[in-house]
């Protein structure tokens, strides 16, 4: 009921109000707003594939920003190629291969690298949008996997790969368009990508994958998987020695978690109009994991709640103190693990049971609730 | 020509020059009951990993019934295989109900996709349910097995164990922990298994140990040292020495 209700004021009242209601109305919901809004929803779709790596397979992942920026690519090599002649350098191809000269390097293809052809069909890039992550996760997991790397190890192992893809991408060689990335799209199927209309239908999709994440999740920890998943958090080794090639499921998490990561950030490129590697440094995916953290990991509704409410925050101390942001987030983090080990989905809880302490200091002599049980028993005995 | 339910002969492993396992023979029969004991360090617990395929050893033969090579196997192919192993400290998964630690453990397919639309069976309820009874868990099929006291999570493993309904079980120091109570439930228990199933038990604790033995590996330095029912084991010279070499050495001085 209460994800029917959040459901429908986020996917049908909030671009209604955005697109109905008159700007100088009290209810209307700015152009800015929705498309900041699209932004934390992708976010949020990020930082479920990061749950669903820790907080249900104890897998702490520090490279899921890699994916996340892979699908970004993935549909940013579309929309550069959809601005066909106008770009600055009024070219064929985009600005930044008539800039690195490309032309002289690629010859026979007229400066385009052959590997960005496929992209000029929308179809194509939206198929790389999967299969360009699940391989590189494939690869990356059945090599970790295989080889037993765990705990910390396989955490270093994310962020040094994530780290190594980042400086790749920052080469200018690399046909990527270097520190630049990819900028300046101009249609999205043939609609104007800056349009408020367009932006409102991009906040809609990204609702709507986050719905479908959330409900892939939900569907997910229900099954026996899900419970084989949270068993080789708590005790792997169990798991193994219960005839359960544990490899396979955390690769198939792995490769699950990189497409739904990937997803999010082909939906984030063109509402935020750039994508370039520093979307891969280290930081990026830390901080998913705070908002993970922040939110209640290993619940489902926790990372959606951290990731909205740290980027919402975030929004606003990069504009009121820019320079201390980072600490700030330092700060919750610590906070939250110190105070809040549950996140803010644990509060309510926490809440209920200090309550509990309370009532039951205060009434004299509270009688203990296994006394019961532990009166029977020696009676049983005799 | 009769055949052991397992055979190991001429096993070695070091770890680092330490020489854990050293020219083990062990032959044991179907539907045995043995028990292993052996002082800190004698390569118990190494055995057991030798066998479940956590360790490889340096040479040697393992052979599981008539004729499977362990030694290339890894641990869930041997689990497959019908080898359940109990370890010394309970491990349960704790944030799981009874019920649910049982569902993971029963016999059937193991296969990534197999659990993604695995609903459990009548029949596989029921057997579920005979387990627990005989664990003593019955009652509590909803509880989250990390509130269970530590012998209970010790009979939760058991029966986790049962559930695959294996050949051979591998059970670590069962009674670790336990009151004394629950320790003569616990040799009931192992003792009553004994037949359908083979089984080798870790003990340290004596008493236990005379309980349910019927036949008693010694094992010191890696290496069998004597075999026998309890009594003969007990008046044997060269285990008197390895057990309490120590203390005669002391009173000499």
């Amino acid at each position: 009921m209460i994800l029917l209700a959040v459901a429908a004021i986020g996917l049908v009242l909030l671009p209604c109000l955005n697109a109905f209601v008159p700007a100088s109305s009290f209810w209307h919901v700015s152009n800015f707003s929705i498309n900041i809004y699209g932004k934390y929803l992708c976010y949020a779709v990020l930082a479920l594939s990061v749950n669903l790596l820790w907080g249900y397979t104890g897998l702490l992942s520090l490279g899921q920003a890699l994916f996340f920026t892979l699908g970004g690519y993935a549909l940013g090599m579309h929309l550069m190629l959809m601005i066909g002649k106008l770009g600055q350098y009024k070219a064929d191809i985009p600005d930044f291969m008539v800039f690195l000269e490309f032309p002289k390097r690629f010859p026979e293809t007229g400066g385009l690298p052959p590997h960005w052809i496929p992209f000029k069909h929308f179809w194509f890039a939206i198929a790389a949008v999967v299969w360009v992550p699940a391989l590189v996760a494939f690869i990356f997991g059945i090599l970790a996997f295989r080889s037993r790397i765990k705990g910390v190890y396989f955490s270093i192992l994310s962020q040094a790969v994530t780290y190594a893809a980042c400086l790749m991408f920052f080469r200018n060689d690399f046909t990527f368009g270097g520190n630049n990335g990819l900028t300046d799209f101009k249609f999205l199927l043939g609609a104007d990508v800056n349009s408020a209309t367009t932006k409102r239908w991009l906040y809609v999709a990204s609702g709507l994958l986050l719905l479908g994440v959330y409900l892939l999740c939900r569907w997910l920890t229900s099954t026996k998987f899900g419970l084989v998943q949270r068993a080789i958090r708590d005790s792997e080794n169990r798991v193994l020695f219960s005839g359960y090639a544990t490899a396979n499921f955390k690769l198939f998490v792995f490769v699950l978690a990189a497409v739904i990561a990937s997803l999010g950030g082909a939906l984030y490129v063109p509402q935020v109009g750039i994508i370039n590697p520093s979307e891969m440094a280290p930081d990026k995916s830390l901080e998913a994991v705070v908002w993970c953290a922040v939110g209640g990991r290993g619940t489902l509704i926790g990372p959606i709640l951290g990731a909205i409410t740290v980027n919402a925050l975030k929004s606003y101390a990069t504009r009121a103190f820019a320079e201390q942001w980072l600490y700030i987030l330092g700060l919750l983090f610590i906070l939250v693990v110190v105070f809040v080990p549950n996140g803010l989905v644990g509060i309510p809880g926490q809440l209920s049971r200090l309550r509990k302490k309370f009532t039951t200091r205060a009434q004299p002599a509270p009688a203990p609730t296994l006394a019961p049980t532990a009166r029977l028993e020696p009676a049983a005995k005799e | 020509m009769k055949h052991f339910i397992l055979t190991m002969e001429g096993v070695n492993k070091s770890f680092e020059g330490f020489k854990a396992i050293d020219d083990l023979n062990f032959y044991m029969d179907e539907g045995e009951l043995r028990v292993i004991i052996g002082p800190n360090g004698a390569g118990k617990s190494t055995m057991l990993d030798l066998i479940t395929g956590r360790t490889r050893p340096d040479s040697g033969k393992i052979e599981f019934g008539r004729d499977t090579d362990l030694t290339r196997l890894n641990e869930y192919r041997i689990n497959r295989l019908g080898i359940g192993r109990k370890f010394q400290t309970p491990s349960v998964y704790v944030e799981h109900t009874v019920f649910e630690n049982m569902w993971l453990s029963l016999e059937g397919t193991r296969s990534v996709w197999s659990t993604l639309a695995a609903r459990i069976s009548s029949s596989q309820r029921e057997r579920l349910f005979e387990v627990l009874k005989i664990v003593g868990l019955a009652e509590r099929p909803d509880q989250k097995a990390g509130v269970l006291s530590h012998g209970q999570k010790q009979w939760l493993e058991i029966g986790m164990l049962l559930a695959q309904n294996p050949r051979l079980l591998l059970v670590d120091e069962p009674a670790a922990g336990m009151t004394d109570e629950e320790t003569a439930r616990t040799g009931e228990l192992l003792v009553s298994l004994a037949g359908r199933h083979s089984v080798i038990v870790i003990e340290h604790d004596m008493v236990f140990v005379r309980q349910i033995a019927r036949r008693v590996t010694v094992l010191h330095q890696g290496h069998v040292l004597c075999e026998g029912n309890v009594d003969e084991v007990q008046n044997d010279e060269r285990v008197i020495e390895v057990y309490l070499g120590r203390k005669k050495k002391a009173e000499a001085a």
